[in-house]
């Protein structure tokens, strides 16, 4: 294998890895920004993956599994929503309660689905190459020959620093996320904001799911999540909860995951389980490193209560 | 009449929790297209009523009560250990380092030296994000997910490299010297002193709460860690013992599948039991009785679940499921309970 062959094919796999843990890792950006601690991102993303393969299952197209997995991501979205800003659920007990029952459920359900034959691939998304800009070198197959998701995740990226940054609706976002008292004196409806940033989370947290199944291994498994919800938390904090430091986070941890494969590939003498370990490793090295250096939303994991109810 | 109603109202919620759960789980059954109650009558019937199921369920209680004890300890702590998982497996790695590696001693000594080893791999494991917590501020509920991964994947690196018995079909450890076994409880099932353990566990547990100024503080801490460091108490060294019991506790639970069930060490050896154990932990609401009571019922559903899925052709992964949505389920009986204690609501702050 060339050199440079080497390089595109590390720097597609890094991209691959990396898209569903940026997915979800920018999902959680916007719940935690409004002040909703989001550990449910791992049974958002199983359930997107689960429900976007299963969809892609029983109708043949891909597309039906990507708009069931952000309508599922969203209904699971919505669930933790109720239990932490209406209920003012523990939000750690919530997300862990999602994150359970998800691994339960998705794995009952796969076995009842996906019976007979489960290496059978689903038709997944095909690639559209942009014609011009994916003749270029190594970049052109890298960004410019990718899937509508990975399009997708790009575009997203830029457009919520600039939503979060630069427009009322970022600042109403942030302020509840950091001064709910303020944002509520100032007329903003608290609990609205944080539903529909939670919904969304699970929205794209799903989609990182979808991606997993679709795009990526093409079937589902068990469990198949394996910890990137987890991952894309760590992403979260490592990359101060801004959209693009998360992201380039997650291309960290993809890349690690990476290094796996290639590894692999090359059959160095380096065992598997050692560099499958790798990225929880990084991760955890991650936040050691950074740690009280990056700051949490103020609010966050706060549940909110209106004064004048006074309960 | 307040106070017995205080008392028992969540004792009843939990129990609302489960059954709603189980119900749930009987919705799914029905789905899978098996009438539910003969599921359920097979999965009880044969966990509870029958002396090799009992003595299965035995056998999935011990790392199930003792991983739970750990979470527990931590939750007192006011820390969220989710990294049991991770620590049964430390706990079976140390154990079988000592099973495999010392010789030569007594049973009386090789057993005990060996839960030794497991309980000190699985405090590390507990240790480390308590320490992370404690001193530099790192989130633990993120660390030890981390961990979990970290340990499960090392040791099967471990068992699938260095630890390996040769010419195996797949990656396990040669097996531990005789005099490291548990000895088995109940003849002809594989209920070993793993269930003792644990609840020696418990009563040590539950004198140390009851009547030791550790386990006061460690509830104080728990409680209010600002009046505890104004009470005199040293906050960050009690948040890194507590975890550091905690992991020991778990390491216990995987020492107990390595010495008394398995007798070798396996990757992925723990279906889950860390998993188990948080919500085992949430549902008791601290109390160690019903730490017990309610391992044993996950441990009879997980127990049952197999046999279920032989005769009824329900699959095992139900019984996930149904621990999954207990969790959820004590979530909203929780605020519910608040809502319908009779104790008088706070007054409202001054501002």
């Amino acid at each position: 294998m060339s050199n440079t062959g080497f390089i595109a094919d590390y720097l597609a796999a890094s991209l691959r890895l990396s898209v569903p843990i940026a997915f979800a890792a920018l999902g959680g950006l916007l719940s935690e920004r409004s002040g909703v601690l989001n550990i449910a991102l791992e049974g958002m993303l199983l359930t997107g993956a689960f429900v976007g393969a299963a969809a892609t299952f029983y109708s043949g197209n891909g597309w039906v599994g990507v708009l069931a997995a952000i309508a599922a991501g969203g209904l699971v979205g919505l669930l933790h929503a109720w239990l932490s800003v209406s209920l003012r659920v523990d939000q750690l007990v919530s997300g862990l309660a999602i994150n359970l029952s998800a691994a339960g459920l998705t794995a009952f359900a796969s076995r009842l689905v996906f019976t007979a034959d489960t290496t059978q691939k689903l038709p997944g998304l095909g690639a559209i190459a942009i014609p011009g800009l994916s003749q270029i070198p190594i970049l052109g197959t890298l960004l410019f020959d990718q899937d509508v998701l990975v399009y997708g995740l790009l575009l997203l990226i830029p457009l919520l620093t600039y939503l979060l940054f630069r427009t009322s609706l970022g600042l109403t976002l942030r302020a509840v996320g950091e001064y709910p008292r303020a944002a509520d004196t100032a007329g903003i409806g608290v609990a609205r904001v944080r539903y529909i940033s939670v919904i969304v989370s699970g929205c794209l947290a799903a989609l990182g799911g979808a991606y997993l199944v679709l795009v990526h291994v093409r079937f589902f498994t068990e469990g198949i999540s394996a910890g990137k919800g987890f991952i894309a938390l760590a992403a979260l904090i490592f990359g101060r909860w801004h959209p693009v430091y998360t992201a380039l986070a997650c291309l960290l941890f993809g890349a690690t995951e990476a290094l796996q494969l290639r590894v692999q590939a090359f059959n160095l003498n380096i065992p598997y389980q050692l560099l499958t370990m790798l990225p929880y490793l990084v991760a955890l090295l991650a936040l050691v490193g950074l740690a009280g250096k990056s700051t949490p939303p103020a609010a966050l994991g706060i549940p909110y209560v209106k004064e004048s109810t006074g309960d | 009449m307040n106070l017995t109603w205080n008392r028992v109202l969540p004792v009843v919620s939990s129990l609302v929790a489960i059954a709603a759960a189980l119900a749930v789980g009987a919705g799914l059954i029905a789905i899978a297209g098996v009438n539910p109650l003969h599921a359920y009558g097979i999965l009880f019937n044969e966990a509870l009523f029958n002396y090799y199921g009992v003595g299965n369920t035995l056998t999935k209680t011990a790392p199930l009560l003792l991983t739970s004890l750990g979470v527990l300890v931590a939750l007192k702590a006011g820390q969220f250990n989710i990294g049991g998982e991770g620590q049964i497996y430390m706990g079976g790695l140390g154990s079988v380092l000592i099973g495999l590696y010392v010789t030569g001693l007594p049973a009386l000594l090789h057993v005990p030296l060996a839960l030794v080893g497991g309980f000190c791999c699985g405090a590390l494991w507990g240790f480390i994000p308590g320490y992370l917590k404690a001193m530099r501020g790192v989130n633990e509920v993120i660390t030890t997910l981390l961990l979990n991964y970290v340990a499960q994947y090392g040791v099967s690196y471990l068992v699938s490299g260095v630890l390996m018995e040769r010419n195996a079909p797949s990656p396990f450890t040669p097996q531990i010297a005789p005099t490291a076994q548990l000895p088995i409880l109940l003849p002809q099932t594989q209920t070993h002193a793993g269930i003792l353990i644990g609840l020696l566990a418990t009563i040590i547990l539950w004198i140390a709460f009851t009547f030791t100024p550790f386990g006061y503080q460690i509830e104080a801490v728990g409680q209010n860690p600002t009046a505890a460091r104004y009470a005199g108490m040293s906050v960050r060294r009690t948040i890194m013992t507590a975890m550091a019991i905690a992991g020991g506790l778990a390491g216990l639970a995987g020492a107990g599948e390595v010495l008394g069930l398995r007798y070798r060490l396996f990757e992925n050896f723990s279906p889950g039991y860390g998993f188990d154990a948080i919500a085992i932990a949430l549902l008791s609401r601290g109390n160690l009785a019903g730490v017990g009571l309610i391992s044993l019922f996950f441990g009879a559903l997980r127990s049952g679940a197999n046999v279920m899925q032989r005769s009824a052709g329900v699959p095992v992964t139900v019984v996930y499921a149904i621990q999954g949505l207990t969790v959820l389920f004590i979530a909203i009986s929780l605020v519910l309970e608040r809502r319908l204690a009779t104790a008088p609501p706070p007054l409202p702050s001054p501002s």
